[in-house]
């Protein structure tokens, strides 16, 4: 399966070392060395999760000599918090019309409505 | 968890599991809450797109009970149904949701309705899907075009980052 772009974007960040090292880098551009240094794991352990970050958009590798510095592709994570927040949106209007609902409705109301107890009493009328 | 927050409704994207929670709070009591997600009459009132016309083939909405609905605009139709596993008055709906344009994905609903006192009541829905792909397209099935267009700025964005 080929997943879709926001999908690759989820799985790279649906680990806690991945999260940690787009917040590190979210602060500036690091080295690969760098962004090692804090985690008991190997250069090559970093380099893998870097690999998933980088095929999922969210970070890009600079020409810059020996240092080829890790960053951060901010839009692609500002890209999800505006996919989150319009579906947000979405269920913000959906509860702001169950709002005019409520609103509308008497205060002594059943929680379940009288055809439905009808029917669960069926053979009784 | 990576949580967006403005006004009421909060939205929660869980990133170890795929499952969309979201929490908004009501200005009315357990009982009434309750009322409106069970009474298909009130059902059409609010829970489809507001530009969609919302038409329930059935919902009856009780432990072992089922639902079908469908959504319709310009000639197009889009059907939803699924089960009612377990249905508790003012405490709790537990649900399947399956989007007939992929009936093999399912996603697996909580409700619950928790008295706040002083007549209101904090609403927590939960899906919870197989894949993060199925949630990922499940929540886009949800929603409108605007998403389309994300994603095809996403893939724009992701295309010029690759090159």
């Amino acid at each position: 399966m080929a997943p879709d772009p926001l999908s690759r974007v989820f799985a790279a960040l649906a680990d806690p070392t991945r999260r940690d090292m787009v917040a590190r880098l979210a602060a500036g551009d690091a080295t690969v060395n760098e962004l090692a240094a804090p985690y008991d794991v190997t250069i090559q352990a970093v380099s893998k999760h870097l690999r998933v970050l980088h095929d999922a958009g969210l970070v890009s590798r600079t020409r810059d000599a020996q240092r080829r510095p890790v960053h951060l592709e901010a839009e692609v994570l500002d890209l999800m918090t505006k996919w989150i927040e319009r579906y947000r949106r979405e269920a913000e209007e959906r509860y702001r019309r169950l709002d005019d609902v409520l609103a509308a409705m008497p205060d002594d109301v059943e929680p379940v409505p009288p055809a439905r107890s009808r029917l669960a009493q069926e053979g009784t009328s | 968890m990576m949580t967006t927050r403005t006004h009421e409704t909060e939205i929660t994207v869980d990133q170890d599991v795929p499952l969309v929670r979201i929490t908004r709070d009501f200005d009315a009591p357990p009982e009434k809450v309750f009322r409106a997600h069970t009474d298909p009459d009130l059902v059409t009132q609010w829970l489809g797109p507001r530009r969609l016309e919302m038409r329930i083939d059935h919902y009856d909405c009780r432990t072992g009970g089922s639902y079908r609905y469908v959504h319709a605009a310009d000639g197009h139709e889009f059907g939803f149904h699924g089960c009612f596993h377990e249905v508790r008055p003012a405490e709790l709906i537990v649900q399947t949701f399956t989007f007939e344009g992929v009936p093999d994905e399912v996603a697996l609903e909580r409700i619950a309705f928790t008295d706040l006192g002083d007549g209101r009541t904090r609403l927590t829905s939960t899906s919870l899907v197989d894949s993060f792909a199925a949630r990922d397209a499940f929540v886009a099935s949800g929603m409108e075009t605007g998403v389309r267009e994300g994603y095809e700025r996403l893939d724009e964005v992701l295309a010029a980052g690759a090159a």
